[in-house]
């Protein structure tokens, strides 16, 4: 499977009479986007849009989720197979990226663990996302819904405002051209037979309770492991529908630009085979955790691996099942590599994990989320700075006249579990 | 020209030139200016500081009584005014690194005054304090004195001039186990790719959080006939007789205490309270057989549902107490039961 990512670079977002690109500027109808975020979903109460640009002294709270614009020019399926195109298959053919913006969705709070993006000031070194030209979507819903459909309302809406925009770029000609070639391990004559083989083994939060993650549209509560091509991420196959604590959940965006995926097909061939992408998911009873990992470490191994890089999602609960992940791959002899962010305490004096397995000798640390930081004041703020005080890493007291204080948890992908940041943490 | 700084350098009584283990019993006591390994450390610490004063004190003494022995030192360099304390180093000597230990870990926390000592990494004194306080490793002897001070003053200067640390590799201290964040050059994604091909390829890989391993214990066989054995219970939720005789830490705890209940049908306020400082101690104090509780062994005993009840009992206190502690207190509570025929043991937490 060979999908090419035709790459389309967005210098500056506009309004502007009809939504096209014009050189590197996004020209956008505001009234057409906020029609085609509402579709025909009556849940959505009000739908409003702002332009929040890198170094603009605005504050984005509370954050829902991130999406990269991206529309499919060739090949099968379309974006958001399952939610907003059918359930054809994707990952082959050609996908346009508008690249350097984002639609980030914010408005009413869902769940308490929502968070915030900083445009400019000492937040912004912690978020990829302040260097994003976003147009946010301040969506509200209609009082009496349930969380769960208020979630989804959010969701689908954020979906439905990426793929709107994204159709500006259908008929540009990219920038450059990205490239990726799937290996077909259980069929081809490996050629590059010295390198070791690597699988990545790719977990996905699902949890319920507004902690779940969807593949062509499944909640993946329900999944028993499986294996897809990684070329399907690229396409928008693994959606977000997680209200987990800001900092390490996986945005659509991230999943969209899993740096994991990049960086072993980065190496593929030169150090390494990349043998394939495992999703398994992450729920929260030891029955389905122990079903799920011991099935996820079968297919690691039947695809060949001698390695495994693991990601997470979350905290807690999941550093059970990110210890079963390493523990059985590496009993069957394959070496991983696992992802994880800590909660050390504010003092950084704690236990980071709430697991732990001495087969998990080889740990990436993407940083201490409890560590705290100050932010100054913004002046304009897209959202609602009062929910600061309730969103997970905020707490009574975090705001005052001067700014907010808050820990890095309430910033938006701060300590992303993929390994999208440069953020880290070590003993001293 | 800038004031000089003002440091003060703790050493016990034979670094401080009073004598030997026979001078092991002296109390703190104060002399102007360097002694001993003062002189070195003045010449390492250059024209910008001076010091000004060293606090002795033997280590028996310090050993005996460590919390008047803390007290009186550091109302002695509270007195100096210092810019920066330094402490030892104290290589293997076991009693003289807790003492180093103890000084910076005050020093540090309650006089907001930086402090760095040296040990040997395999001194008690290092699994005591390296959380709390800056440790430079030594050698085992004192052949790695100058190399020590050398670490010691380097970066006690820094911590002085408020200086950001770096790593404890880039330092040279003994990492004291606080995360802290940094930026790295990478991504976390390139970092975990690039370990993974490190460790497939049998390459040195360092994993950027060791996680903390736990033994496990085989549980032994069940004892076979209850009604016939001797039972004996140990808490770790700080039960102590009124007062804390044994004056065991409210977290940390250094010690345990052993206490007679041969005489006791059951535990009340007026003859038993909690030392524990990590949880409410109201309803342990109401009645602490809600946390060691002697009131239902002695119905089992009656009942003869046990042989007999040990009469002694064992407390500590549970909160932060380092695990390479609370192992010793288990190893020497072991030989005790063991040596008194006790065949089972109730462990209460809280």
């Amino acid at each position: 499977m060979i999908l090419e990512l035709g790459q389309i670079p967005v210098k500056e977002i506009a309004w502007g009479k009809k939504t096209l690109l014009d050189g590197g500027v996004l020209r956008i109808h505001r009234e057409e986007l906020i029609e085609k975020t509402r579709g025909d979903d009556s849940r959505l109460a009000s739908v409003e849009a702002d332009i929040a640009r890198p170094g603009e002294s605005v504050r984005i709270i509370p954050v829902k989720d991130v999406i990269e614009p991206r529309v499919k020019v060739a090949g099968r399926g379309g974006m958001f197979p399952g939610f907003i195109a059918g359930l054809e298959t994707v990952g082959g053919g050609r996908t346009h990226v508008l690249r350097g913006c984002a639609v980030v969705t914010a408005g009413q709070i869902v769940g308490f663990q929502e968070g915030l993006i900083d445009m400019s000031g000492p937040g912004a070194r912690y978020s990829a996302f302040s260097q994003l030209l976003n147009v946010v979507l301040s969506l509200d819903v209609k009082p009496g819904l349930s969380r769960h459909e208020h979630e989804e309302a959010l969701r689908l809406a954020g979906l439905r405002a990426a793929v709107y925009l994204a159709e500006a770029g259908r008929s540009v000609t990219p920038a450059f051209m990205e490239r990726f070639a799937m290996r077909l391990p259980l069929k081809t004559k490996e050629s590059a037979g010295d390198l070791p083989g690597v699988v990545y083994l790719y977990m996905l939060l699902s949890q319920g309770l507004l902690h779940d993650t969807y593949l062509y549209g499944q909640d993946l509560k329900n999944l028993l492991p499986t294996l897809i091509s990684p070329t399907e991420v690229m396409d928008g196959a693994v959606v977000s529908g997680n209200c987990v604590s800001a900092c390490d959940k996986n945005t659509t965006y991230h999943h969209q630009n899993n740096p994991v995926i990049r960086e072993l097909f980065n190496r593929d061939g030169r150090e390494l085979r990349f043998l394939g992408t495992v999703v398994a998911n992450c729920n929260v009873t030891l029955q389905d955790k122990q079903r799920s990992a011991d099935f996820a470490a079968k297919l690691v191994e039947l695809l060949g691996a001698d390695g495994a890089v693991i990601t997470k999602e979350g905290f807690g609960n999941p550093d059970a099942d990110a210890m079963m992940y390493c523990a059985l791959l590496e009993s069957r002899g394959i070496r991983t590599v696992l992802l994880t962010d800590e909660f050390a305490g504010v003092d950084g004096a704690s236990q980071s994990l709430a697991d732990t397995t001495p087969q998990a000798d080889a740990v990436v640390s993407t940083g201490n989320a409890n560590e705290r930081i100050s932010l100054p004041s913004a002046d304009k703020v897209i959202g609602d700075i009062r929910v600061v005080e309730k969103i997970a890493g905020g707490q009574s007291g975090s705001l005052s006249r001067e700014g907010i204080t808050v820990e890095l948890q309430a910033i938006t992908g701060a300590t992303n579990e993929l390994g999208f940041e440069l953020l880290s943490a070590r003993s001293e | 020209m800038t004031e000089k700084m003002k440091a003060v350098l703790y050493l016990n009584q034979f670094f401080g030139q009073i004598g030997a283990e026979d001078k092991a019993d002296t109390q703190p006591l104060l002399k102007t200016g360097p002694v001993g390994p003062g002189i070195l450390f003045q010449e390492l610490l250059g024209p910008e500081v001076e010091i000004t004063a060293t606090v002795i004190c033997g280590d028996n003494y310090f050993a005996g009584h460590v919390a008047e022995a803390t007290e009186e030192v550091l109302a002695m360099i509270r007195d100096c005014g210092p810019d920066l304390v330094l402490a030892g180093p104290a290589f293997n000597a076991g009693r003289y690194g807790l003492a180093c230990g103890a000084v910076c870990a005050e020093v540090t926390s309650r006089l907001g005054i930086p402090a760095v000592t040296g040990m040997f990494p395999e001194n008690p004194g290092v699994e005591s304090y390296r959380k709390t306080v800056y440790i430079v490793p030594t050698k085992g002897t004192t052949a790695g004195m100058r190399d020590a001070a050398g670490k010691m003053s380097r970066l006690a200067l820094k911590l002085a001039k408020r200086e950001s640390i770096g790593s404890p590799e880039d330092e040279g201290y003994l990492p004291r186990g606080i995360r802290r964040n940094y930026f790295a050059r990478e991504t976390g994604a390139a970092r975990a790719v690039t370990m993974l091909l490190q460790k497939l390829q049998g390459q040195a890989f360092r994993t950027e959080y060791p996680l903390p391993v736990f033994d496990r214990v085989a549980p032994p066989p069940p004892v076979e006939n209850m009604s016939a054995a001797t039972l004996a219970l140990i808490t770790s939720g700080g039960i102590v007789p009124r007062g804390n005789p044994d004056r065991i830490e409210s977290s940390s705890a250094t010690r345990y205490g052993k206490y007679d209940i041969g005489n006791l049908r059951q535990l009340t306020a007026q003859s038993h309270e909690t030392a524990h400082g990590g949880y409410d101690p109201t309803y342990a104090n109401e009645d602490p057989n809600r946390v060691l509780p002697l009131d239902a062994v002695r119905n089992l005993e009656r009942e003869g549902r046990i042989g007999r009840l040990h009469p002694y009992y064992y407390a500590t206190v549970g909160n932060g107490t380092s695990v390479a502690r609370a192992v010793q207190f288990a190893r020497e509570i072991a030989v005790d039961l063991k040596s008194s025929g006790v065949q089972a043991v109730i462990v209460t937490s809280t």
